[in-house]
């Protein structure tokens, strides 16, 4: 798929991908650690025999994850870490909620114990996420129509949503934006879940293909699963605007789809919860089923702990209970039960009327500095950018990153030669950007945009 | 499988399948299909014990150590490593990998403080959620880089095994290990099923305090069965989740492990602080593989955290860091180290004490099997339908194969339990 290119690097290669290679293992029929092979080696006096995981190749750098790795071992001052999208302070430094440290002293002094979770995760936790995401008291709550499981993290929450698609519908596809955050594709191939790709990002303009996402939704086969991200789409930035969304539960419900959200930033986008979450309660107050994966890595700043949830939101109070049964029965081969600790900090915060006021405002001091940084950088842009080119795409997105256009050749010439680290699809972390550093960052874009070429030969991609 | 049908195939039942599927009917649930599934034959016992109201209860179910007050105990090096994290500035993304720190304190338990393959670089690890993860782990791994072998799981196992390697795809055949009539194990069997395997088979084995039965082989017995692994080039991957736990001293209770190494096997462990450290619901855990050389293992650990990424990114912090801060510091480690023996020696106690009531109550069985047995877990012997009526008359909760958590039992319960199991036994 030539749009793929365009999207995040290298995936995890399929498993046929790594038969077809250079290993020498799993030929089908014979057990390939028994062929007497001559290596042409000496054997090492303490081994019995060679490796039988001998052939196994280095798996390439996780396109995100790989690039905190990168800025790590580059020694330049001026080097910038604009690739992975954890939040920073104006400082760079990372930033651990106020709300969050109270939290856990509170679970301190309590002295709670470490015994398992449920398969489910903390029945507090869950309430909370639940209510958090449709709003307390929503119908669906009221009525036990969404089966709601504690998950590691949004990673976590959309595997268990793959393995549940795998298991149950087998053959459908989920359609996923072009492009969409490099992890989606892992989690559905790994779990042997088809997919394909809708239009998204159109480079033309750094906004939304609108025509192009409702025809390839229209397009998808009925009762295709439709990845949608609720809000601060990750890596463009780029959101439906609210006509839109209505427009877009339309062809859904008209093609008989099944909706599946991926929601990562709720709160961190506008600075709202409510606001954040309103593509979702649209799709609830339609009654539809639908699937929305969370995370509250971004949002609560607990990126370590990988707490989420994945929620089912079903017809019937009958069939969420099946459900849940069943989503319980995959995690449980999966790491048995879900970690405690970031669970607890989420229900403590949530718990309790004051944290949860100081939640809301920490949250929207980390989206007001985002929307600050926006600013300053794109003023940097347009004072300093003599070619007349629209920048205002950047104060249109949203969220923590920033699709810039970049391509390829572009990103690279902005870490090899300004140490700019992002991902090569052209996105920056607007949360690793000070307002100090705007106006480098200016620069090495501008150089980029313009020059990149010239330096690296290397055709353009459009 | 996946789209269970009710009714026999019957055209009118495939036909309103799909119909629901296709939707032309836009309000009907996408979820007909989905049957409930059946209970967690571990974790449901809990359930059904807290939803039991009587005073008398007792849960011998889940392997959760408590204390002599039937309470869960969060051990005091735990606590101290917490204080001194709390709060701290760092909760960004563990690299893919886990904790390195943690990581390697956790090899250093396995493989040994002074391990060549540790200061060779050898091993290939990753940290993994708990015990469960590391396990799962491997069986992606195995599936994905051995995509024709299978897995030989003993009778019985944890059950949560079976499903771990089905999930990865990993097709399973067993082979003998508890031996119903001594209560012990079945070697003999055992070593046929090893030497019946054909050559290159992957074995799963508990490396100590064998879940459920308790049943370990002896060090002699360890010996045997690693020459005969070597001669059969098996491979074999050590489930190790009771490190410390069953005798009370790490290093004996990594001896079959030891034994295997020094013979030169290329093995794969999966450790878990569940249980040793009290840290169950922090689910932290370690994978490692040994390999031929630092380059092989940096390939393998490159693939391991491939499949962990689709899975959950990255691994939780929170555990491991509690993990890190006690191997970490000298004092700490000590405590732990004391801790550790405390649980295992209560254990023990709890186990002479049970046999010992058993005996005075004149029960016509030989209940030998609860004091050789080591770990957390006893294997009764009980059958399902005695364990039913333990539950039932006697409120007291058990898997249905007999499975006696010890970490249950308590100075408080162990007569009434002692009894209980006398009275369903007698006319045995």
């Amino acid at each position: 798929m030539a749009s793929s290119m365009l999207s995040l690097g290298s995936t995890a290669l399929l498993p046929r991908e790594i038969n077809k290679d250079k290993l020498k293992l799993g030929n089908s029929g014979s057990n390939p650690f028994l062929k007497a092979k001559s290596i042409g080696r000496v054997t090492m006096t303490v081994s019995v025999k060679p490796s039988r995981f001998e052939g196994i190749t280095m798996a390439p750098p996780d396109p995100i994850l790989g690039v905190s790795e990168a800025f790590k071992a580059d020694t330049d001052d001026m080097k910038l870490n604009l690739g992975v999208g954890a939040y920073r302070t104006e400082e760079l430094q990372p930033y651990v909620l106020n709300v969050v440290k109270k939290a856990e002293n509170l679970m301190l002094e309590r002295g709670d114990n470490k015994e398992y979770l449920p398969i489910e995760g903390l029945a507090a936790f869950n309430k909370a996420t639940a209510e958090l995401l449709f709003g307390a008291g929503h119908p669906v709550i009221k009525e036990q129509k969404v089966a709601t499981i504690q998950g590691l993290s949004g990673t976590g929450s959309l595997r268990l949503a793959a393995a549940l698609i795998e298991r149950y519908f087998p053959g459908a596809k989920v359609v996923i934006s072009s492009p969409t955050w490099g992890n989606h594709k892992n989690i559905f191939n790994d779990a042997k879940v088809p997919w394909s790709e809708y239009r998204y990002y159109d480079p033309k303009t750094i906004g939304l293909d609108f025509e192009g996402m409702i025809a390839d939704i229209k397009e998808a086969p009925e009762g295709s699963f439709i990845l949608l991200h609720g809000c601060a789409h990750n890596p463009t930035g780029i959101d439906p605007t609210p006509e839109q969304w209505v427009k877009i539960a339309d062809v859904i419900q008209e093609k008989n789809h099944i909706p599946f959200f991926d929601v990562a930033y709720q709160g961190f986008a506008s600075g709202s919860l409510d606001e954040d979450a309103a593509s979702v309660r649209l799709f609830a107050e339609r009654g539809m089923e639908f699937f929305v994966a969370q995370s509250y890595s971004k949002n609560l700043g607990l990126y370590a702990e990988r707490i989420g949830a994945i929620n089912v939101v079903c017809s019937s109070a009958d069939a969420a209970t099946r459900v849940k049964s069943q989503l319980k029965r995959i995690a449980r081969p999966m790491y048995s039960n879900p970690p405690v600790h970031g669970a607890r900090i989420v229900a403590n915060v949530v718990g309790d009327a004051t944290m949860f006021s100081e939640w809301k405002a920490e949250m929207e001091m980390m989206a007001g500095r985002i929307k600050t940084v926006r600013q300053k950088l794109y003023d940097s842009l347009v004072s300093k950018d003599k070619s007349g080119k629209d920048w205002s795409f950047i104060l249109k997105q949203i969220g923590m990153f920033s699709f810039t256009g970049l391509n390829k050749a572009q990103s690279d010439n902005m870490t090899n030669k300004w140490h700019v680290y992002m991902t090569k699809d052209g996105r920056i972390s607007l949360a690793g950007l000070s307002l100090a550093k705007c106006e480098y960052l200016a620069d090495a874009i501008i150089d980029s945009y313009h020059n990149a070429l010239l330096y690296w030969e290397t055709p353009i991609e459009l | 499988m996946a789209m269970s049908i009710r009714n026999s195939a019957s055209r009118r039942a495939m036909n309103q399948i799909s119909n629901d599927f296709i939707g032309l009917r836009s309000m009907s649930s996408w979820w007909k299909s989905v049957e409930p599934a059946a209970k967690d034959p571990i974790l449901g016992v809990t359930e059904a014990f807290l939803a039991d109201h009587s005073p008398d209860k007792v849960n011998v179910g889940v392997g959760a150590y408590r204390d002599d007050n039937g309470k869960p105990v969060v051990l005091e090096c735990v606590r101290e490593a917490e204080r001194r994290i709390a709060g701290n500035a760092f909760m960004e993304y563990l690299p893919m990998g886990g904790s390195v720190k943690m990581v390697e304190e956790t090899l250093k338990l396995a493989y040994g403080d002074d391990s060549e393959f540790i200061k060779d670089k050898r091993v290939a690890a990753v940290q993994a959620l708990s015990g469960t993860g590391a396990c799962r782990l491997f069986a992606d791994f195995q599936k994905r880089f051995c995509p024709g072998s299978q897995i030989y799981i003993p009778v019985p196992t944890w059950s949560n095994h079976h499903n771990i390697w089905r999930d990865a795809q990993v097709p399973q055949k067993t082979y003998h290990y508890y031996h119903p009539e001594t209560k012990g194990l079945d070697f003999s069997a055992l070593m046929d099923d090893v030497k019946n395997a054909p050559e290159g088979s992957f074995f799963l084995l508990h490396a100590c305090a064998h879940n459920p039965t308790g049943v370990d082989p002896t060090e002699e017995q360890w010996r045997e069965i690693s020459q005969l692994f070597k001669k059969k080039r098996h491979f074999a991957f050590f489930d190790m989740a009771y490190q410390g736990f069953a005798s009370g001293d790490p290093a004996r209770d990594a001896k079959s492990i030891r034994i295997f190494l020094e013979d030169g096997h290329h093995i794969g462990i999966s450790q878990s602080y569940a249980k040793n450290m009290g840290l169950y619901g922090q689910r932290v855990g370690c994978l490692s593989v040994l390999c031929d050389n630092e380059k092989q293992a940096v390939a393998v650990k490159s693939q391991l955290q491939q499949l962990g990424r689709p899975m959950y990114s990255n691994p939780p912090l929170h555990g491991a860091q509690i993990v890190s801060t006690i191997l970490g510091d000298q004092e700490l480690k000590s405590l732990w180290l004391k801790e550790v023996k405390i649980m295992a020696d209560r254990i023990i106690s709890m186990r002479t004490t049970l046999r010992e009531s058993l005996e005075n109550l004149g029960s016509p069985l030989s209940w030998e099997h609860v004091t050789k047995q080591i770990g957390m877990f006893c294997y009764s012997g009980l059958t399902p339908e005695q364990v039913d009526r333990l539950t039932r008359e006697y409120h007291i909760y058990m898997t249905r194969n007999g499975r006696i958590s010890m970490a249950g039992v308590t100075t408080g319960n162990v007569g009434y339990l002692a009894n209980a199991i006398h009275e369903v036994t007698k006319s045995a």
